[in-house]
């Protein structure tokens, strides 16, 4: 996929963060007009700017937290469930052949 | 310039748990395609994913047997691409605190132990798997691809070692031990055939004696430990003539070609923050208690290298342990059920580790495919002890019975070959021989020990075997002092 603006990197005042706005676009698949690129730089500048500001928050000893909740260990056990009908897995595929799903060919990335 | 190797492998297992790793779906192999699916492991969008306990429980058995220190809290990432194989876009899988790390495991090979330094264990799940149509079954020129999901989802463990091999024969040595490991603790099938257990190389080249890393390429796509070591001596020939002819080494991903015997470029090695890894905000974190881990470390059962020494100590020569051994747990199951039955160790290990592994090669069958028990081994071990079968008729008897023909002792009467060692029933063969051979029967009365061996073959032929030449011999020699 290839992209004809490439923005430069983006400098966020307080932290001085550097974003290739294109760089991350072409990772997320996502494809960006030279204007969009501009505002979802900007915007994505205020959302670090906000970030910032918890950074800021003294955090000495407290554990990093990935889940909002106070929770760990929520497992299944090992016990089968019946899968879904073959039928109703493909029915939401564009396209199906003698029971797997059938995709374009995959091109080489950039 | 002379130029030493330096080899790193990441092997993937998958583990033979009922279910998989984040939905209830069936997770054993060979199913028709897409049977085996539910919206979690087609990565549908709202599916939420729950971890399955037993496969984090054997992640963790995986890392103690491999020495590694277990995290007291761990947690999933998700690791994001994308491929078709991976309909949600990410694989759940870890990043920077792994179940196990820091571990070691001991391998033999160039006629040494080395120890191999683990850097990590991780948990993640297994992705869908794609067949390339048209254009040769290359990615590159195929018309389109089919997706069967039956994989996806499947609990996969990935174990990474430091870069401490230097040989090929050495990441040989480290894969088979890795396989042996988790066959006896029972986790995974390990079948490097059906994709269950998988290695990727890294390996690169710097000048002998020298501490710094040369960079790196990764070799993918062997799918037996003979390719493995193959992949490996063809990479390291390819990257010496390379810098010796100043040219330079990228850092990328190589596939192996088996029929062609080479590696080939596949695509420039992405940087690792490229998944932009974060933590998978559908799942909390794993915290495994000190008491947790020590409950697991005691249910460990014996592991291959404590295995291999006690089989030693049984008067076992290396080459049929490692032949035992190398069986999985089959062969040297079989053998231990035997002498625990109270079979003499040397026999049986003769018996499975010629006979018995012959015929699987030449039918290209398991062991477990055969009728053949540890108690068949046993019993066949007893008819020989009592002199009821020769070696030569055991031997026959154990084709036989590995042929389904039924129990040894029904084996060796159907086909005729138990042992006479009766002097009585030996006599009138005897005799006969004696009538047929009237110069040697003379020579045998004129005291001429060194006939008997020549009559002794006579008895055998006529007996078509069954004769016990002891009985026989001592018989003749009795005749021959008149």
């Amino acid at each position: 996929m290839a992209f004809r603006v490439r923005s430069g990197p983006i400098y966020n005042r307080r932290m001085a963060i550097d974003i290739d706005i294109a760089y991350v676009a072409r990772l997320a698949r996502i494809e960006l007009s030279e204007e969009e690129l501009e505002r979802i730089g900007r915007q994505l500048g205020g959302i670090l700017e906000h970030a910032a500001l918890v950074q800021e928050l003294p955090t000495d000893g407290i554990e990093p937290t990935s889940h909002p909740l106070p929770m760990v260990n929520s497992f299944r056990p090992d016990q089968v469930i019946p899968p879904i009908e073959r039928e109703t897995a493909l029915s939401q595929a564009p396209e199906s052949e003698e029971g797997y799903f059938r995709v374009p060919p995959t091109l080489e990335a950039e | 310039m002379e130029y030493e190797a330096v080899i790193g492998i990441e092997t993937h297992v998958e583990l033979a748990t009922d279910s998989k790793m984040f939905c209830g779906c069936p997770a054993h192999f060979g199913a028709d395609p897409n049977t085996n699916v539910c919206p979690v492991c087609l990565g549908l969008p709202g599916a939420l994913p729950v971890p399955n306990e037993k496969a984090i429980e054997w992640i963790v058995m995986i890392g103690l047997a491999l020495e590694c220190e277990i995290a007291h809290r761990s947690q999933f990432h998700r690791k994001n691409y994308f491929y078709a194989d991976q309909p949600k876009n990410y694989q759940i899988s870890q990043f920077d605190v792994p179940v196990c790390s820091a571990g070691m495991l001991e391998i033999e090979a160039d006629g040494r132990s080395t120890r191999v330094r683990i850097n990590r264990v991780h948990m993640e799940e297994d992705t869908g798997k794609m067949i390339h149509i048209g254009g040769g079954g290359r990615i590159k020129d195929a018309d389109h691809s089919l997706l069967d999901f039956n994989r996806s989802g499947i609990p996969l463990v990935e174990i990474v070692t430091e870069p401490d091999l230097a040989t090929p024969q050495q990441a040989r040595a480290y894969a088979q031990e890795v396989q042996a490991t988790v066959l006896a603790l029972g986790v995974s099938d390990a079948k490097l055939e059906e994709g269950s257990m998988r290695f990727d190389a890294n390996v690169s080249l710097r000048p002998k004696g020298t501490g710094r890393l040369g960079t790196k390429v990764e070799v993918k796509n062997m799918n037996s430990f003979r390719s493995l070591e193959r992949a490996l001596t063809y990479e390291i020939e390819r990257q010496t003539a390379a810098l010796e002819a100043g040219e330079q080494i990228y850092l990328e991903t190589r596939h192996w070609d088996e029929s062609a015997g080479v590696t080939g470029g596949m695509r420039s090695k992405e940087e690792s923050s490229d998944y932009r890894y974060f933590p998978e905000p559908d799942l909390v974190p794993i915290e495994i208690t000190d008491t947790r881990r020590d409950a697991i470390r005691q249910g460990l059962p014996e592991l291959p290298a404590a295995r291999r020494s006690r089989f030693a100590s049984l008067g076992l020569d290396p080459a049929s342990v490692a032949v035992l051994m190398s069986g999985g747990l089959e062969l040297a199951g079989i053998f231990e059920g035997a002498c625990e039955a109270g079979a003499d160790p040397k026999t049986i290990a003769n018996w499975v580790t010629g006979e018995v592994t012959a015929f699987l090669r030449r039918e290209s069958v398991q062991l477990g495919e055969t009728p053949l028990t540890a108690e068949h081994l046993f019993e066949l071990e007893r008819l020989c002890a009592a002199g009821d079968l020769s070696s030569t008729a055991a031997k026959q008897v154990l084709v036989g019975v590995l042929a389904g023909e039924g129990s040894p002792a029904i084996v060796a009467r159907a086909r005729d070959l138990i042992q006479i060692s009766d002097a009585g029933a030996l006599a009138t063969q005897i005799d006969q021989v004696l009538a047929d051979h009237p110069e040697e029967y003379q020579r045998l009365r004129d005291g001429d020990a060194k006939i008997i061996g020549y009559l002794v073959g006579q008895v055998m032929q006529i007996t078509a075997g069954r004769a016990d030449p002891k009985v026989v011999s001592s018989i003749l020699a009795e005749k021959a002092r008149g």
